[in-house]
């Protein structure tokens, strides 16, 4: 039982400190929380080493909220700015080498479920640009073609922030960054054609600056990763020093990329569909029943 | 170590859960005629695998296709081909990050492409075992034996094993899955032999009952949780010291680091138990000796006989694991010798190297002979290296007949 190891061992409460109490006492464990109630309860990832305004960082703090069960959740990544947040967080996180966490999670994935059958264990690669579509690009693509059961996040800043700055493959043409002296000679990668291609079971496009809709975007995937098929979400989540967006427009230029690149669009498989109706009672996707044909 | 209630229960195959040691060491063995190749999935159809990961390369490209049948046939729990060996490496971490018993092989340029996973494993200290079937790994492309790549693995924190035929790999998986698993020890373990000389050839192989297997993976025997969310502490990273650049962090991950070198040391009693001992000497008093591991400690025997014949008496010390490395061992066997004969196949000599760095008196170290892209080490070569290092015109040895 998932849950027993969240409790404190009889008589060793009082000794714990403050922090691991106010997680086993108002943290998310066990209960349905939402990013509406966020600042009710103790999240899951607080204090991280990120730098002020980042976005970032609030979409992964989103997305750990909407983890439809997080006392059953393992996360994976690799290097950049967002392990550097999801790697303080209080459920596992597992970092294998460069670029290949969608190789671990394949792996992971498939070791719980020869251990835990039907029993849901989450798995949620978080992982950025460049670590997605650069040097972890076979693993994602083929991670996606195996239709191996777990949620893929880009966490798309759209250059190597932890490095200083240098052009990824999800840079838009022309910007001049470390790396690219002339400009990106090449249009951003499509990422979300290729999702698609490969067969993704869900696909969606969000900022951060809309906190409800990452909310669903990422119950969404997390649960339709548990029997249908691979998801995968890619996430705007500007690098303000790189790219020198002063903090208090940060979120006014999520905006401004929302409106441009950044449109929200959602795919949901067919069986996605069936599956989160039936399952978990998503009315949107409930068939509705074919009129009957009068015959006379 | 074992769950003793599980002793006598059924798996899934239905095979009969045995007592390790009762199965490797008591049970009936029954003389079979195989690959080394059809000898890995012989093995692994006993080791109670859960999740095998394959990827083609020559010349372990049969025992990992053979290792798909095992599955089909339901004595692994899952099967899937990677990408590439540094995925398959990746993919073989996530399974055992999750608990379970994992296998896999490769060889050559795979173990070089799949290297950054090595050490990772190590560090992780994840028991996953992985069949390295050696070969050239430079250019021009090779695809024949060559040891080379055993000199990188050496230096990567897993366990290294070297076999010299099919019956220590059928015995050294089984085995291998024994040592690695300790809690004291939990390390990946590389367990290498010469490609196509055994993956290829056919050998008498003594194997045990095919009803009977090992005891199931206990992943919380780990000194390290599992990430399955089923055990504390709540939050368990796996994750490098890099996001402090402070004493602390630099000391914590010093301390790790020679905390899997001394997990690799502690390795050693139970390998002592399970091998009978590091190496293996034969006529130890002998003033010369031959040293080394894999198939050419076979070549060295065939010249040890040949010379026996022409009245040249040689020893002969068979290594069995370079990691853990057999130092005190080495130091006793060689006591005595005035010559130390080191046959490799690979062009820089990491055994001698090893053996040198070992032992005083290391100018008693001949580093040779070598060959190396597919050459084979003809007994005679050895032979000559022998009569060079004694003073011996093998001219006049040949004309004594």
């Amino acid at each position: 039982m998932s849950l027993d190891y969240v409790k404190f061992t009889p008589g060793f409460d009082t000794f714990m400190p403050k922090e691991y109490r106010d997680m086993v006492e108002h943290g998310p464990f066990g209960k349905k929380t939402t990013v509406s109630q966020m600042g009710s309860f103790k999240e899951i990832l607080e204090e991280h080493p990120m730098c002020a305004g980042c976005a970032m960082t609030l979409f992964i703090r989103l997305a750990i909220v909407a983890f439809p069960n997080p006392e059953d959740t393992i996360t994976v990544g690799t290097a950049g700015c967002g392990r550097l947040a999801i790697s303080q967080a209080a459920i596992p996180f597992v970092y294998g080498n460069y670029g290949d966490q969608n190789g671990v999670a394949s792996g992971l994935s498939r070791g719980l479920r020869i251990r835990f059958g039907d029993k849901p264990k989450d798995v949620v690669v978080m992982a950025g640009d460049g670590g997605t579509a650069d040097i972890g690009f076979q693993q994602v693509l083929h991670s996606w073609f195996r239709k191996e059961r777990f949620t893929t996040i880009m966490l798309d800043n759209e250059v190597y922030g932890n490095t200083g700055g240098q052009e990824s493959g999800m840079t838009t043409r022309g910007a001049v960054l470390k790396m690219a002296p002339l400009g990106k000679k090449f249009e951003k990668m499509d990422m979300v054609a290729m999702a698609k291609i490969a067969g993704c079971a869900y696909i969606a496009t969000v900022v951060p600056n809309n906190p409800r809709r990452v909310e669903s975007c990422i119950k969404k995937a997390v649960l339709i990763a548990r029997e249908v098929g691979p998801t995968y979400i890619q996430a705007y989540t500007s690098c303000n020093i790189e790219y020198a967006i002063p903090t208090d427009q940060v979120m006014a230029d999520a905006k401004t990329v929302e409106d441009d690149r950044y449109k929200f669009a959602e795919y949901v498989s067919e069986d996605a569909k069936a599956y989160l109706a039936e399952r978990y009672g998503y009315k949107e996707f409930v068939q509705k029943p074919v009129a009957a044909i009068a015959t006379t | 170590m074992e769950n003793t209630a599980i002793i006598g229960t059924k798996n899934k195959k239905g095979q009969v859960i045995t007592d390790s040691r009762v199965m490797m060491n008591d049970a009936p063995r029954t003389a079979s005629f195989f690959t080394g190749s059809e000898v890995i999935k012989e093995a692994v159809k006993r080791a109670n695998v859960d999740i095998m990961v394959a990827y083609p390369i020559t010349p372990q490209s049969e025992a990992a296709a053979l290792c798909g049948e095992l599955f089909a046939e339901g004595y692994i729990g899952d099967y899937f081909r990677g990408e590439s060996e540094f995925a398959v490496m990746s993919q073989c971490a996530g399974s055992a990050f999750g608990g379970a018993r994992v296998f896999t092989t490769t060889a050559g340029p795979g173990t070089m492409r799949a290297m950054e996973n090595f050490p990772m494993w190590a560090g992780a200290r994840l028991p996953i075992q992985c069949i390295v079937t050696c070969r050239g790994i430079n250019s021009p492309l090779s695809i024949q034996p060559d040891t080379i790549e055993i000199a990188y693995l050496m230096n990567t924190g897993m366990l290294v094993w070297h076999a010299e035929t099919a019956q220590d790999f059928y015995d050294w998986i089984l085995k291998g899955y024994m040592v690695s698993e300790e809690p004291d020890v939990h390390l990946p373990l590389a367990l290498c032999c010469d490609g196509f000389f055994v993956t290829h050839t056919k050998d008498v192989v003594d194997l045990t009952p095919e009803d009977m297997c090992l005891p199931p993976y206990d992943p919380y025997r780990s000194p390290v949780p599992c990430m399955d969310m089923e055990c504390p502490p709540v939050r368990m990273m796996r994750d490098p010291f890099v996001m402090k650049s402070n004493y602390i962090s630099y000391a914590t991950h010093a301390s790790w680091q020679q905390e899997v070198w001394a997990a690799a040391e502690r390795s050693r009693k139970h390998t002592i138990a399970w091998l009978d001992g590091l190496i293996d000497v034969e006529d130890g008093d002998a003033d010369i000796l031959i040293i080394s591991s894999g198939t050419a400690v076979s070549q060295g025997r065939e010249a040890i006989r040949l010379l026996a014949d022409e009245g040249v008496r040689v020893g002969l010390v068979k290594i069995k694991t370079l990691r853990p490395w057999p130092e005190e061992e080495l130091r006793e066997a060689t006591k005595h010798a005035s010559h130390i004969i080191v046959p490799e196949f690979n062009v820089i000599g990491w055994m001698a190297k090893e053996i040198k760095a070992t032992i005083p008196n290391s100018e008693r170290v001949v580093a040779g002979p070598r060959v190396c892209g597919g050459m084979t080490l003809p007994p005679e070569v050895i032979v000559e290296e022998v009569k060079k290092a004694i003073g011996m015109r093998s001219g006049v040895l040949a004309g004594r007949g």
